[in-house]
């Protein structure tokens, strides 16, 4: 007997894409206000396991080809590199530099170097949360 | 302040209403029983921090209604999963 889950599955293809959204802007916005990489990272992951959780494990693996811990490794090497960028420089370790910067269509924006040590905590938290999930649920 | 008074009201009927349903959830006959009282306690918490944040004047906690909306969604469907067929991620069709 095969179970019926389209409902399930029709609510997740909405729901999957506003989680994403809301991720990224808990992700942007932690410099002035509450949120940052690892809250932006875990809401990723959560997006991710409703997905594992309507579509099976065997779909989504084929769809979503990440070696998460691979992602994991990758995460805390772009964080080590952005605290040895500022060595170079003849700083100490983990210097964060900001500026503004003329982009083409948001004009003068601030930038932060802070933002790339954000983005490998976020790929390493990503990386850590599905992977524990991942291998939880794998009985070998 | 007679606002003020009007969401302390509100909150404290929130809390009762919270108290309700954890009797549901102390005192449930069967399981399903439990995971809908327990995410109408998420619904009864969005609705607190929501008033809470109108009686402190700030706007930092926006972010925590939905995140809390979102995991609550997430976790009746695993425990609605669990119960209807005893495994929360299908490994094989």
């Amino acid at each position: 007997m095969k179970p019926n889950n389209v409902i399930l599955q029709t609510v997740t293809q909405v729901a999957v894409f506003i989680i994403f959204t809301f991720s990224i802007y808990l992700f942007m916005n932690g410099h002035h206000n509450p949120g940052g990489g690892f809250i932006g990272g875990l809401s990723t992951a959560a997006a991710i396991v409703l997905l594992y959780l309507s579509f099976g494990i065997e779909k989504v693996r084929e769809n979503i080809r990440i070696d998460y811990k691979k992602l994991a490794a990758v995460g805390v090497f772009i964080a080590v590199g952005t605290g040895l960028a500022g060595v170079i420089f003849g700083q100490p370790f983990l210097t964060q530099i900001f500026g503004h910067v003329q982009l083409p269509i948001f004009g003068d924006t601030e930038l932060a170097s802070a933002l790339v040590f954000d983005t490998g905590v976020a790929l390493a938290v990503i990386g850590t949360a599905v992977n524990i999930i991942l291998s939880i649920c794998e009985d070998r | 302040m007679i606002f003020q008074t009007i969401l302390l009201i509100a909150l404290g009927i929130l809390m009762l209403s919270i108290l309700a349903n954890m009797y549901r959830v102390v005192k449930g006959p069967s399981g399903a029983d439990r995971v809908q009282a327990l995410d109408s306690i998420g619904i009864n918490m969005i609705a607190s921090i929501a008033a809470y944040s109108v009686l402190f004047h700030t706007h930092a906690f926006f972010d925590l209604i939905l995140l809390i909306g979102i995991l609550s969604f997430i976790g009746t469907i695993a425990f609605a999963r669990f119960i209807e067929r005893g495994v929360v991620i299908e490994r094989k069709r």
